[in-house]
C-alpha cells in the first residue's frame, strides 16, 4: 500500500516496537503530526521545550536499555535539542532523535527555520542521516535503530524534509540490515579472554574497575557471579553505579574525585586492574602519570577508541561485556583448582581494603538543627521502593546522591556523566515515568539545575506522571562554590542564586503538590507524604549551604591525594 | 612522524566533512587530503598525510575506523605503500633562466604544459619528497604560482587492498 513520508516514519516506529516519543510539533513536522492525529498505537508526549523532550527520550532509553525517540521541527526546535543530543552521545546512550528539515530544493537557500543540523550535530552524534527520497525511508529508520543501540550505543539523528514527508511510496519494512562499513566486534577473542584469566588469577592485589558499558551491555548479572566467583573488589564509576549491587561485600562503591577512599587507594595499590565497560575518564584517574603505578591493565570495552585513548593497556579485549564475562565465567569454571589457591592468596588484600574501609568510610558530621543533604538521601533511600528509579541533576547533590544512596541494581540511576547537563534530571525522570508507570522515579536535583527544565512540571501533570521531585537547596551553584571556596580563597562571584524561590507555590502553580522545610525533623515525613501522592510532588529540603562533597581528588592530584572529611 | 593513511569510504552524503570534522575536533593534524571515486561502485578512495606519534596514529585509525562510513583504514607508514603526488608549477623563465629551467624539469622528468616569453607552467609527479626536490630547484629562479594535489598511495604488490 502506497502512504506519504509521515506515515511510513510512524509505520517504522511501530515495527521498531516505539511505544513512546517525545516530540513538539512546528512547521516541518506538521505532516507528522497530522498522521500521528489518527494514529493509535505510539505515545506522543508532548515536554515543554525541546532540550527536555531529548533529555526525556535519553531517561526514557536509559531506564528501559531500549532506543529513546524524539522529534522536533526543523530550525530552532532542531537547535533546542543538541545539549540533549550532546548528553546522550557522552553517555553512550541509544537514541533517535527526528528532526523535520525544510524542503528540499529550499536546503541550502537560508530558508525559513533552515539550520544545518546534521552538520551541528556531527561531532555529538555515532551517525545522522538526511531523507533525500521517501524510497530510502524505511531502511534509513532500520540503519539508525540498528547502528543507535548497537556496539558502542548512541545517538542517531535523522533529519526529514517536509517534502519528503509528503511524497508517497510503497511501505515495506526491511527484516534484516547489513551495513558493510559498520560491523561492531561483539565477540571477545577466546584466546585474550584465557590470557586475561591467566593474568587475574597471577594476581595478588586485583580490582574490577566497572563503568556504564556493563549497565548498557547488560551484564549485571555475569559481572556478580565473576566477582563473587574470584572474590574480587568491584569499584564502579558514576556511570557504572547499579551494574554491582553496592551492598555486597566485595564493592568498593565508586572511585574517582569523589569516589570512596577505599577505592581510590585499592586502584593506587593493585597490582591488576580489571577495567569492564570504564573509559579511564579524567575524573576517574587523576594525574595520569601517577595512576595505578603498580597495575597491569586488561581492558575489555566494545570500542576500541576506548582502548588506549588515556592509559597504558597490557592486554586489550575488544567485545561485548556480556559476551567477555560470560567466556571468563567458563574459563574459571574450568580452572577451580588455581580459582581455589588465587582465592586463598588475597587475604592480606582483602584486609588492606578493609582497613581502608574502616579508616575513611563515606561519611559526614550530623545535625540535629539543620538539614544535611547525605541525611536526606540516606532517608530516601530507606523509604523508596527497592527497585525506585533515581535521576540526578548535575552538582554536589549528584555526587551525595551516588556516595549515599546505596544503588544495587542496574538502570535504577539516570545521571549525566559525561556532558555533566544541568536540566537533565526532571526531564530524564519524566522519561523513566512514561516507561515505567508503576515504578517509583524520584528525581534528586539542585536549587539550580531543577530550573533549567522546571517547565516539566507541566508536562508531568498533564500526562499522570508522578515523578517525586526532590530539590537539595542550597541557594547556591553549589558545586561551583565548593571550588570557589577551596581554590579561589571564597570568592563566590555569581554562584549565590540570591533570590529564594517558593517551591511550594511553584508546585502549586502547574497544579502539583510541594512541601518545603529547614528541619531535619521533617525530613522523613515530607518523604513519606510525598511518596503517598499520586501526582507529582515537589519536595524541597533548606540545607546546610555550604556543606561540600568530601572527600575529593582536587583535579590534577593524584588519586590518592584526597581531601578528606574532617 | 608522518604517515600516510588511505580510507576507504562509502560514497555517501557528508562523508567528507565527517572526516574532516573528526581530525579537527579532535585535534588532528592535516598535511594533505585527496579524495575521489574508485573502480568499486558507490565506493570513494581518501588519502590523508598526517603526522602524530604512534599513540595519536593508534587513535587517528581507530577514530576513523569508528565512522560508519568507512570501510577500511589502511596505514601506509611501513613502507608498504607507494606514494604519487602531481603538482602544477608557475615559473619565472625569462633569457638566461629558460634554459635552466628546461634542464630541471628533464632531469626530473617533468613536463611544460605552457609557455610564454616570461614564464613556463610544469606539470611535475612523482612521491612528494620529488616534488619538494624539484621545488627547491626551481625556488630561485621565482615561482609564481604552485598547485600540488597531495599524495595518493597505493599497497605494494599483487594484491588489492581486500587482500
Ligand atoms: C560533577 C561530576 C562529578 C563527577 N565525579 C565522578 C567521580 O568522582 N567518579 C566517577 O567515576 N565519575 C565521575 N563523574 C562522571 C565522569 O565525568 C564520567 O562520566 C564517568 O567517569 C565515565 O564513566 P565510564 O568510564 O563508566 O564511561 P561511560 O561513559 O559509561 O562509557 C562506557 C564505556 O563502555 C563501553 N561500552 C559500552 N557498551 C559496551 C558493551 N556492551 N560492551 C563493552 N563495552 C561497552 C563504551 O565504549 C565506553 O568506553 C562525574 C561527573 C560529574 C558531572
Ligand atoms: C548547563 C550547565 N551549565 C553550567 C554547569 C556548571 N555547573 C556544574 S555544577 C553547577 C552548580 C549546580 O547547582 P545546583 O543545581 O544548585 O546544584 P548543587 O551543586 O547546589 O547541588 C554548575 C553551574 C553545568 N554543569 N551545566
Ligand atoms: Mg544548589
Amino acid at each position: 500500500m502506497k502512504m506519504n513520508g509521515a506515515r511510513i516514519l510512524l509505520e517504522c516506529l511501530k515495527k521498531e516496537g516505539v511505544d513512546t516519543i517525545f516530540g513538539y510539533p512546528g512547521g516541518t513536522v506538521i505532516n507528522i503530526y497530522d498522521e500521528l492525529f489518527s494514529f493509535k498505537d505510539i505515545r506522543h508526549i508532548l515536554p515543554r521545550h525541546e532540550q527536555a523532550g531529548t533529555h526525556a527520550a535519553d531517561g526514557y532509553a536509559r531506564a528501559t536499555g531500549r532506543v529513546g525517540v524524539c522529534l522536533a521541527t526543523s530550525g530552532p526546535g532542531a537547535t533546542n535539542t543538541v545539549t540533549g543530543i550532546a548528553t546522550a552521545y557522552m553517555d553512550s546512550i541509544p537514541m533517535v532523535i527526528i528532526t523535520g528539515q525544510v524542503p528540499t530544493p529550499l536546503i541550502g537557500n537560508d530558508a525559513f527555520q533552515e539550520v544545518d543540523i546534521i552538520g551541528i550535530t556531527r561531532p555529538c552524534t555515532k551517525h545522522s542521516f538526511l531523507v533525500r527520497d521517501v524510497k530510502d525511508l524505511a531502511m534509513i529508520m532500520k540503519k539508525a535503530f540498528y547502528i543507535a543501540r548497537s556496539g558502542r550505543p548512541g545517538p542517531v539523528l535523522v533529519d526529514f524534509p517536509k517534502d519528503v514527508q509528503i511524497a508517497q511510496a510503497e511501505f515495506s519494512y526491511p527484516e534484516t540490515v547489513e551495513i558493510r562499513s559498520y560491523k561492531p566486534t561483539l565477540g571477545g577473542h577466546p584466546r585474550q579472554v584465557e590470557k586475561a584469566m591467566a593474568l587475574m588469577l597471577e594476581a595478588h592485589r586485583p580490582v574490577m574497575y566497572v563503568g556504564g558499558g556493563a549497565v548498557l551491555g547488560n551484564a549485571s548479572d555475569e559481572l556478580t557471579q565473576l566477582a563473587r566467583m574470584l572474590t574480587i573488589p568491584v569499584t564502579t564509576t558514576l556511570m557504572g553505579l547499579g551494574s554491582f549491587p553496592e551492598n555486597d561485600p566485595n564493592s568498593l562503591g565508586m572511585l574517582g574525585m569523589h569516589g570512596a577512599y577505599c577505592a581510590n587507594m585499592a586502584m593506587t595499590n593493585a597490582d591488576l586492574i580489571v577495567a569492564i565497560g570504564a573509559r579511564f575518564d579524567d575524573r576517574v584517574t587523576g594525574k595520569l602519570t601517577t595512576f595505578a603505578p603498580h597495575a597491569k591493565i586488561i581492558h575489555v570495552d566494545v570500542d576500541p577508541t576506548s582502548i588506549k585513548k588515556n592509559v597504558r593497556v597490557d592486554l586489550p579485549i575488544v567485545g561485548d561485556v556480556k559476551d567477555v564475562l560470560s567466556k571468563m565465567i567458563k574459563q574459571a569454571d574450568k580452572l577451580s583448582d588455581k580459582v581455589a589457591e588465587f582465592k586463598a592468596a588475597l587475604a592480606p588484600w582483602h584486609s588492606d581494603i578493609s582497613g581502608w574501609k574502616e579508616k575513611h568510610p563515606i561519611g559526614y558530621k550530623e545535625s540535629s538543627t539543620i538539614i544535611k543533604p547525605q541525611f536526606v538521601i540516606q532517608k530516601l533511600r530507606e523509604l523508596s521502593d527497592a527497585d525506585a528509579i533515581i535521576s540526578t541533576d548535575v552538582g554536589q547533590h549528584q555526587m551525595w546522591t551516588a556516595q549515599f544512596f546505596q544503588f544495587n541494581k542496574p538502570r535504577t540511576l539516570l545521571t549525566s556523566g559525561g556532558l555533566g547537563t544541568m536540566g537533565f534530571g526532571l526531564p530524564a525522570a519524566m522519561g523513566a515515568q512514561a516507561a515505567y508507570p508503576g515504578r517509583q522515579v524520584i528525581t534528586i536535583c539542585g536549587d539550580g539545575g531543577v530550573q533549567m527544565n522546571i517547565q516539566e512540571m507541566a508536562t508531568l501533570v498533564q500526562n499522570k506522571l508522578p515523578v517525586k521531585i526532590v530539590i537539595l537547596n542550597n541557594n547556591f551553584l553549589g558545586m561551583v562554590r565548593q571550588w570557589q571556596e577551596l581554590f579561589f580563597d571564597k570568592r563566590y562571584s555569581s554562584t549565590c542564586m540570591e533570590l529564594p524561590i517558593d517551591f511550594v507555590k511553584l508546585a502549586e502553580a502547574y497544579g502539583a503538590k510541594g512541601f518545603s522545610s529547614s528541619k531535619p525533623s521533617d525530613v522523613e515525613k515530607i518523604i513519606k507524604q510525598g511518596f503517598k501522592e499520586q501526582g507529582p510532588v515537589i519536595m524541597e529540603f533548606k540545607i546546610a549551604r555550604e556543606e561540600k562533597v568530601l572527600p575529593m581528588v582536587p583535579a590534577g592530584a593524584a588519586l590518592n591525594e584526597m581531601v578528606l572529611n574532617a | 612522524m608522518q604517515h600516510t593513511i588511505s580510507v576507504l569510504v562509502e560514497n555517501e552524503f557528508g562523508v567528507l566533512s565527517r572526516v574532516s570534522s573528526l581530525f579537527s575536533g579532535r585535534g588532528f593534524n592535516i598535511d594533505s587530503l585527496t579524495v575521489a571515486p574508485t573502480n568499486e561502485e558507490g565506493m570513494s578512495r581518501m588519502t590523508i598525510v598526517t603526522r602524530g606519534d604512534e599513540k595519536i596514529l593508534e587513535q587517528i585509525t581507530k577514530q576513523l575506523n569508528k565512522l560508519i562510513d568507512i570501510i577500511k583504514v589502511i596505514d601506509f607508514t611501513d613502507g608498504s605503500g607507494i606514494e604519487r603526488e602531481l603538482a602544477l608549477i608557475k615559473v619565472t623563465a625569462e633569457d638566461e633562466s629558460r634554459a635552466e629551467v628546461l634542464r630541471i624539469v628533464d632531469i626530473f622528468r617533468a613536463k611544460i604544459i605552457d609557455v610564454t616569453p616570461k614564464s613556463y607552467t610544469i606539470e611535475a609527479t612523482g612521491n612528494p619528497v620529488k616534488i619538494d626536490a624539484i621545488l627547491d630547484l626551481l625556488r630561485p629562479l621565482g615561482l609564481k604560482e604552485l598547485v600540488r594535489t597531495g599524495a595518493v598511495a597505493i599497497g605494494r604488490g599483487a594484491k588489492g587492498w581486500k587482500g
